[in-house]
């Protein structure tokens, strides 16, 4: 590790502040035209690209193991399924005349109103906080894991006890028209 | 025993530029001519198999087959459908070829402490490793996916579109499958990088410490890439050419080689995980001590990654395709539950040996705990069994459902009988025999009866 560190990297400090702003631009442009697009199919592909953007900030913020499990989940699973609903309800090709909701100013007040309170909850929240360069980096697998399970395992196990429910809760809807017909 | 193997990646990050350059080049060159050369051989094989002779045209010994089948290919019209959604249409093939290779940079193909001199200057045999190795295969895998659901939505047409459905679930389902059984090597290795993996598999090989784990692997992965028998996105006899029948010349070729190397970086990740890597197999190294160092473990490796490909071969010439619904049970009710138990037990294992328990305890007692899931499992069939009977017995005496009779135009089309339906019997043509004997005293015709 420390021979590593010794080594100079690929980007220089400014060089990566400069790329983590241009992908974040490049990130939320994908992730506007995601909403904006006519297209259902590209739409999704829009949101592909917004996520790996996000991949990408996180492996210029070190974090590889938080990077690639993002590709791995969020690119590769979730966004597959979605397409994968999209294909069951046959997605056509080119515009869809009725892919504008009239819910939209409400859902850009709502979606306006959880990013601000995103923002200043993680910036209140570690507003004090330093990070020890000193030690292993930050967003190392064994780092991750370690304040995963030690600090966080509470609200890690909430969360798959809400995955959970979602799970049966899709298996209750599908029998339930299973036993309509 | 309980010291975590700390990821010494210290060798890698320090090359010089060009020589990243000559080991991605390399990595490329490898696989493609992995590809050239499996192509010819599983059309020889798949030949032989059949008592065929097989390509034999072009070069010595057919050798050139796929060379000439990619000049084929590239010459042949570029088709673009109308009903195309144009743009996706052309990435797809991109983006199904391209994750295919990216796998290839964290394959070790030898030891990675320096051993190898490029033009005077001492390199690991790996273009580059991460402290999550097998993630970011795991992660380039699950990327590739997009090009054969793209392929199929963007042709727009009802086939390819099948075709694209039945991959994502396939690939979907068996992915879990496959990152379950890689887990069972983490907790063995300590480690998701590569190399490390291969470091510590230097007196066993994790195939004879996790056989289960292995064959879900091998299982996995001969459905992830969608080869017989499970090549079911690409079923000829129900969907014509799957993802790929709206797509002709380079763009079809894209698809080709996307599947070939795509086997080829399975066969190497199970060769990393499992089969010692760039590893002497056992009787070599006990009496050869050099054949682990300098260019030697390229052999090996090219060795292994071959004979897996063989099995791909011979898995496509020996086995019918699977029916879907026995696809996805065998995907969601035996590999993933069978995975499930195995990575408890292996963890369990690992966590008693932690605590320093000795052998024979730690085989009592996971042992015991196995038994005792078996017996519990066994006794709740046999009681479950005599309750359907008894079920069974009851509903005898009543009519049978309505739900059981089969509907041949459900909902206005022409339907396949659902599981547990018959078919009606079929209504026969009524034997010739009595006409027959007529014809004969007349003359030859009853012979044609």
């Amino acid at each position: 590790m420390n021979l590593a560190a010794a080594h100079p990297g690929f980007l220089s400090p400014t060089g990566v502040e400069v790329a983590f702003v241009l992908v974040g631009l490049a990130t939320l442009g994908a992730a506007l035209l995601t909403v904006t697009t006519r297209q259902l199919v590209h739409a999704a592909l829009w949101l592909v690209v917004a996520l790996g953007g996000l991949a990408v900030e996180y492996l210029l913020l070190t974090a590889e193991f938080i990077a690639w499990v993002q590709v791995l989940i969020y690119v590769g699973s979730v966004v597959v399924l979605l397409l994968f609903g999209l294909m069951l309800t046959k997605a056509p090709i080119g515009r869809s005349p009725d892919a504008d909701s009239g819910n939209r100013w409400v859902a850009l007040a709502v979606a306006v109103a959880a990013a601000g309170t995103l923002v200043w909850v993680v910036v209140d929240a570690f507003r004090t906080t330093w990070i020890d360069l000193g030690g292993p980096a930050q967003g190392s697998t064994e780092v991750t894991g370690a304040i995963l399970f030690r600090h966080w395992v509470l609200p890690f196990e909430a969360l798959s006890v809400l995955l959970l429910a979602a799970l049966v809760g899709a298996i209750v809807l599908s029998k339930r028209t299973g036993r309509e017909r | 025993m309980i010291s975590l193997a700390v990821d010494d990646l210290s060798y890698f990050g320090r090359d010089p530029w060009w020589l990243v350059v000559v080991k991605a080049v390399f990595c490329f060159a490898f696989a493609m001519l992995t590809v050239l050369f499996s192509i010819v051989w599983e059309r020889k094989v798949v030949a032989w198999m059949q008592l065929r002779i097989g390509p034999n045209r072009h070069g010595p010994w057919g050798m050139l087959q796929s060379l000439a089948d990619g000049i084929k290919l590239m010459l042949k019209e570029d088709v673009v459908v109308k009903g195309a959604d144009k743009f996706v249409y052309v990435l797809a093939p991109v983006v199904a070829a391209i994750p295919a290779f990216m796998s290839f940079a964290v394959v070790p193909f030898g030891p990675a402490d320096n051993e190898i001199s490029v033009f005077g200057h001492r390199t690991p045999m790996q273009l580059t490793d991460l402290p999550v190795g097998v993630l970011y295969i795991l992660a380039t895998a699950s990327v590739g996916i997009y090009g054969i659901v793209l392929a199929g939505w963007s042709s727009g047409s009802t086939y390819p579109l099948l075709g694209g459905l039945r991959s994502t679930a396939q690939m979907i389902s068996y992915e879990i499958a496959m990152g379950i059984s890689f887990a069972a090597v983490f907790l063995y290795s300590h480690s998701m990088s590569t190399s490390q993996i291969v470091a510590t598999q230097q007196h066993t090989w994790y195939v004879l410490l996790l056989p289960v784990s292995f064959l879900v692997y091998m299982v996995a992965m001969v459905g992830e890439t969608n080869r017989a028998p499970f090549d079911l996105p690409e079923a000829e006899g129900e969907l014509v050419g799957g993802f790929n029948t709206e797509y002709s010349s380079i763009k079809f070729a894209m698809f080709m080689l996307a599947e070939y190397v795509n086997m080829v970086t399975v066969s190497a990740v199970a060769t990393t995980l499992f089969l010692g890597g760039w590893r002497a197999p056992w009787p070599i190294s006990t009496f050869w001590a050099g054949a682990n160092h300098g260019w030697w473990p390229l052999l090996w490796f090219t060795v292994k990654i071959q004979l897996l490909l063989f099995v791909f071969i011979w898995l496509r010439g020996t086995l019918p395709r699977m029916r879907y619904d026995q696809f996805m049970k065998l995907g969601w009710k035996v590999l993933i539950p069978v995975s499930m138990v195995w990575l408890m037990l292996v963890a369990s294992v690992r966590a008693l040996r932690n605590e320093n328990y000795d052998f024979q305890r730690v085989l009592l007692y996971v042992g015991g705990g196995v038994l005792a899931v078996l017996l519990i499992s066994l006794a709740a069939d046999v009681f479950r069994d005599r309750a359907a009977k008894k079920a069974e017995g009851a509903g005898q005496a009543g009519q049978e459902g309505p739900g059981d009779r089969f509907d041949p135009m459900a909902g206005g089309f022409p339907v396949p009988p659902k599981p547990g339906q018959t078919l009606p019997p079929v209504p026969r043509r009524r034997s010739r025999a009595p006409e027959a004997a007529e014809h004969q005293l007349v003359g030859k015709d009853g012979d044609d009866a």
